[in-house]
């Protein structure tokens, strides 16, 4: 593997490229199809370029540990506050994950709700095209409107259209203190009602997730100032008294490891496929969850007040789907409820006109080489993707068919 | 400002094309009488006019489709137009070009307060976005100071910010989808009532590219819940370094304010003079808005003025009342008029590093004595966005001319300390040809390689952004 210490010469490496180039942050979140090629890693362009906290900016070279970020942040109390999720839980990997990785992922956390994702946070990229060009968009100040916006287009290309060498976020402060309501017993419409008070009030929530099941539960998270949290919290449990027992967790740090399992989404870990899905949440609960519970038995976790649905497969349903639906193997059972949850998520009926889209995110490599990973785009939009992906990756050799 | 030359065959064939174009609209819909298209001769940077060669007012994505596949076939430069406010001259006409005004494309069609979505046909302006929530106690974050006139579709060319863009964001944080048409026609939609793309972000790459990449006609944009209250504090101090200073300081502490307003003495003794808000004649004036609960206000604004009091401030007046709030924005909301009380006035809008501000500010103050032209700067310091406002007489021959020179020269400051050219109010012609001091030929190509895609022939508002030099063989092809 080919490890790259310079922009010059990862620009010189892709440049002289003959074939087909797998590009490799951490190694921790090998989402899309597999891609045959010849690993290139960006873990060697390392370490903290500019940070201003009274400017709330912060510049990173593209392979610097997440890790060493976060504690550069904390030391002046401040954090990456899209609260990106780490992947090595669900799926079982192991690894550093980079500053980069997460960026070509537009990878976000709880907090996407109140704050925004990756992609909003992000002001500036340096990056090396398919051609071997070193380009620069954006820049390091928060307000920047000069030439098209290609930072936002880079954020989740997943390495597809360049490799980036540089990166430039806004941070913010941590608030002082987090507490977190739960609202015990609400299913269904329930949970997505008391969601949906919390999220439409004033009062700043900055996480609504529902762990359906048997405990099914909804927990809304509120921070800042302490006593501005203590007033939020009492307001939001006189708003939801009527749909379950509210309890409220206090002790910073339960909160703090409550939502970090929710945005690592570990309560499905153990899935042997699991998908992400994006839609309004009156339909991801009205329409999808339906739909989905006619094909098959899964489990599920809602993060984004509904917004966001992830949907874990077992091994066992799978097999069971396979028999049922003429598939010689496990995957096939996987493949076949992967294209009817793309077809749901792509139905008006079920997303009620505002559309979505829905993400293997994890799965064998038999099922992630079967299935279009990604959601499959209408025609005049797959043409102006491509159109893109032919004029940022002329040869097609950056991570050529990871994203279809 | 340089326009390319009108192309003589397409001024011959204006009757042909009027023809084809009443096939497909109303009447009513088409404008080509030259004293009435002489309306749409220029958008709010009134320095350069040029009427254009018809102009249509499609009422539904539809006619915008047939319209731009007329103009697409016969080779039609074709340049989008929602209110006209834009300070860049984003929206100014050739006199071989088709203005499509998306004015009459103003409908709310839906509102769904659960999702926190609203979708508007693109013409609406900014203000009446919020207008239609308001009832539910419901909000449109970005705020430009022009929101009682521009549409929600030049926010999005522009991706246009405002005042509590500290907080909230701007256009592109704010917008989850679009339908757009593409200049042969075909409607595209993008993104939707959901968050994120699936794929590439098509939906991030067309909010901000200034009306070249295709028409938009419908947004779906994300709605928020208003705060119980907000409450500014202003602060006066003797430097613009100290003002800086404790702009630096109250971010650090942790506070999130919604807007941080700064203005220098220039510009607070024009306000004084224009609106009497009663603000103090001193060096730097800051202007810091909390939101929340009363006490929760209380609790931010204590901290705020803590820091204040360590930078010595020689005023420091915290707003107990929604009258005494009016009172503290009142000048800054005039400012703007104020100055152009005194004279013409150009309005720059540069970023850069926040802790470049005391430099940057000196710099200009050094330039304005040489150009011998008076500046106010009046601008959103929590973001580095700078308004430098330069005075000038239009009237006198050779002024304009030597303050777009000064204002060049500020732009190039700006790009120098590691900012750049437009913070929100977009490149259109008057920062095109100073592209090249923030962008290297590769940066550019990269994207007009962008506008090849969507607009092969470079039909859409083909003169603006880029370099006319530099995307010349494309517009010529
Ligand atoms: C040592 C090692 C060996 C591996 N062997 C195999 C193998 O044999 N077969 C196999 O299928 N997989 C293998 N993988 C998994 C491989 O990680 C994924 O196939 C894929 O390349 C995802 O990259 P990543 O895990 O580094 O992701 P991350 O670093 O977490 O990045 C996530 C995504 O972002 C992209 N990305 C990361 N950094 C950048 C950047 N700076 N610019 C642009 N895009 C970026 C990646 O390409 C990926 O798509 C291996 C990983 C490692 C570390
Ligand atoms: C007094 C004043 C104060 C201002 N304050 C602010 C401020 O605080 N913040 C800020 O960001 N801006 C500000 N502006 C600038 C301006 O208001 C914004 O750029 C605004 O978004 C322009 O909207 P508009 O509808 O007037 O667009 P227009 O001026 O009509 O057009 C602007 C651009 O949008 C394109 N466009 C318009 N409609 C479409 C469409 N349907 N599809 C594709 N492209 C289209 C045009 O081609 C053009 O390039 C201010 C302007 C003035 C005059």
């Amino acid at each position: 593997m080919d490890v790259i210490e310079t922009e010059v010469a990862l620009a010189e490496r892709i440049r002289d490229a003959q074939g087909p180039i797998r590009v490799l942050g951490g190694g921790t979140r090998a989402i899309g199809r597999p891609v045959q090629g010849e690993a290139l890693s960006v873990a060697g362009l390392s370490g903290v370029v500019d940070y201003e906290p009274g400017a709330l900016t912060l510049v990173v070279k593209a392979g610097t540990p997440l890790d060493e970020i976060e504690q550069t942040l904390a030391a002046d109390g401040q954090r990456l506050a899209f609260e990106p999720m780490d992947h090595r839980g669900i799926l079982g990997v192991e690894g550093t994950p980079t500053i980069g990785g997460v960026v070509a992922g537009n990878v976000s956390g709880p907090r996407r709700i109140a704050v925004g994702a990756c992609r909003d946070f992000l002001l500036g990229v340096r990056f090396v095209d398919g051609a071997g060009r070193i380009l620069k968009n954006g820049g390091r100040v928060m307000k920047n409107v000069t030439g098209y916006d290609l930072v936002r287009l880079m954020a989740g290309s997943r390495g597809t259209l360049g490799v980036l060498s540089e990166i430039s976020l806004k941070v913010l402060p941590t608030p002082e203190t987090v507490a977190t309501l739960t609202v015990h017993g609400a299913e269904g419409g329930g949970a997505l009602d008391a969601m949906t008070r919390a999220i439409t009030s004033p009062f700043e929530v900055t996480g609504a997730a529902h762990v359906p099941g048997s405990a099914s539960a909804v927990h809304l998270r509120l921070e800042g100032f302490s006593g501005s949290v203590a007033y939020r919290v009492e307001q939001l449990k006189s708003r939801l008294y009527d749909l379950g027992e509210v309890t409220v967790e206090t002790a910073p740090d339960s909160s703090a490891e409550l939502w970090r399992k929710i945005r690592d989404v570990e309560p499905l870990q153990d899935a042997y496929a699991l998908w992400r899905v994006s839609m309004k949440p009156s339909a991801v609960y009205a329409g999808l969850l339906p739909a989905m519970s006619e094909r098959a038995h899964c489990d599920y976790l809602m993060d984004w007040a509904g917004g966001e649905c992830w949907i874990a497969l077992s091994e066992n349903e799978a097999a069971s789907l396979a028999k049922a639906h003429g598939g010689d193997d496990v995957a096939d059972g996987a493949a076949w409820l992967h294209r009817g949850l793309q077809e749901a998520v792509a139905d008006r009926l079920i997303n009620q006109g505002g559309g979505g889209h829905a993400t293997l995110i994890k799965g064998p490599d038999a099922l992630r080489g079967a299935v279009s990973v990604f959601q499959p785009e209408p025609a005049p939009v797959a043409a102006l993707t491509a159109g893109l992906r032919q004029k940022f990756d002329p040869k097609g050799i950056l991570n050529p068919g990871l994203m279809g | 400002m340089e326009m390319p030359e009108p192309k003589p065959e397409i001024l011959a064939n204006k009757a042909g094309l009027i023809a084809r174009l009443r096939s497909v609209l109303p009447h009513d819909a088409i404008i080509e009488n030259p004293v009435e298209t002489q309306a749409y001769e220029c958008d709010a940077l009134v320095a350069y006019k040029c009427a254009p060669l018809a102009v249509v007012l499609p009422s539904s994505t539809e006619e915008v489709a047939e319209v731009l596949k007329i103009c697409n076939e016969m080779g039609i430069p074709v340049v989008p137009r929602g209110s006209g406010t834009s300070l860049a001259g984003g929206a100014l006409p050739t006199a071989d070009c088709v203005i499509l005004g998306i004015a009459r494309m103003n409908e709310v069609l839906e509102t769904d307060y659960d999702n926190r979505v609203i979708r508007v046909q693109a013409g609406r302006t900014n203000l009446s976005v919020t207008g239609a929530v308001e009832e539910e106690d419901f909000f449109y974050a970005p705020d430009p100071s022009s929101q009682l006139a521009c549409a929600i579709s030049g926010n999005i060319a522009m991706n246009s910010g405002g005042a509590h863009c500290l907080k909230y964001g701007v256009t592109t944080n704010n917008l989850l989808g679009v339908t757009m048409v593409m200049m042969d026609g075909t409607i595209v939609e993008l993104g939707g009532a959901y968050v994120d793309a699936g794929g590439l972000d098509l939906l991030g790459l067309i909010c901000g590219s200034e009306g070249q990449l295709g028409v938009v006609t419908e947004a779906s944009l994300r709605i928020l819940a208003k705060p119980e209250g907000a409450r500014p504090v202003l602060m006066g101090f003797d430097s613009n370094e100290v003002a800086g200073a404790c702009v630096s300081d109250i971010i650090k502490a942790g506070v999130l304010p919604v807007a941080i307003e700064f203005m220098d003495r220039p510009c607070i003794r024009a306000t004084e003079a224009f609106a009497g808000a009663g603000y103090p004649d001193c060096e730097a004036l800051l202007i810091v808005e909390v939101e929340g609960s009363d006490a929760e206000i209380d609790e931010q604004l204590a901290l705020i003025l803590d820091i204040a009091r360590q930078h010595n401030p020689v005023e420091l007046r915290e707003s107990r009342s929604s009258e005494e709030s009016a009172r503290i924005w009142l000048g800054r909301k005039s400012a703007f008029g104020a100055m152009g009380q005194i004279n013409d006035y150009m309005c720059l809008d540069g970023t850069i590093p926040v802790s470049q501000l005391p430099f940057v500010l000196r710099r200009i103050g050094e330039m304005s004595r040489e150009y011998g032209l008076d500046v106010g700067n009046v601008f959103h310091a929590g973001d580095g966005n700078m308004h430098p406002l330069i005075l000038f007489d239009a009237n006198k021959p050779g002024d304009l001319e030597k303050c777009e020179e000064f204002g060049a020269e500020i732009l190039k400051l700006c790009v120098e300390v590691g900012g750049c050219l437009t913070g929100e109010h977009g490149v259109g012609i008057e920062k095109r040809d100073l592209m090249t001091t923030q962008f290297s030929q590769d940066d550019l190509d990269i994207q007009m390689a962008v506008k090849d895609v969507f607009d092969s022939k470079w039909l859409l508002n083909p003169a603006k952004v880029f370099p006319l030099d530099l995307s010349d063989s494309r517009r010529a092809a």
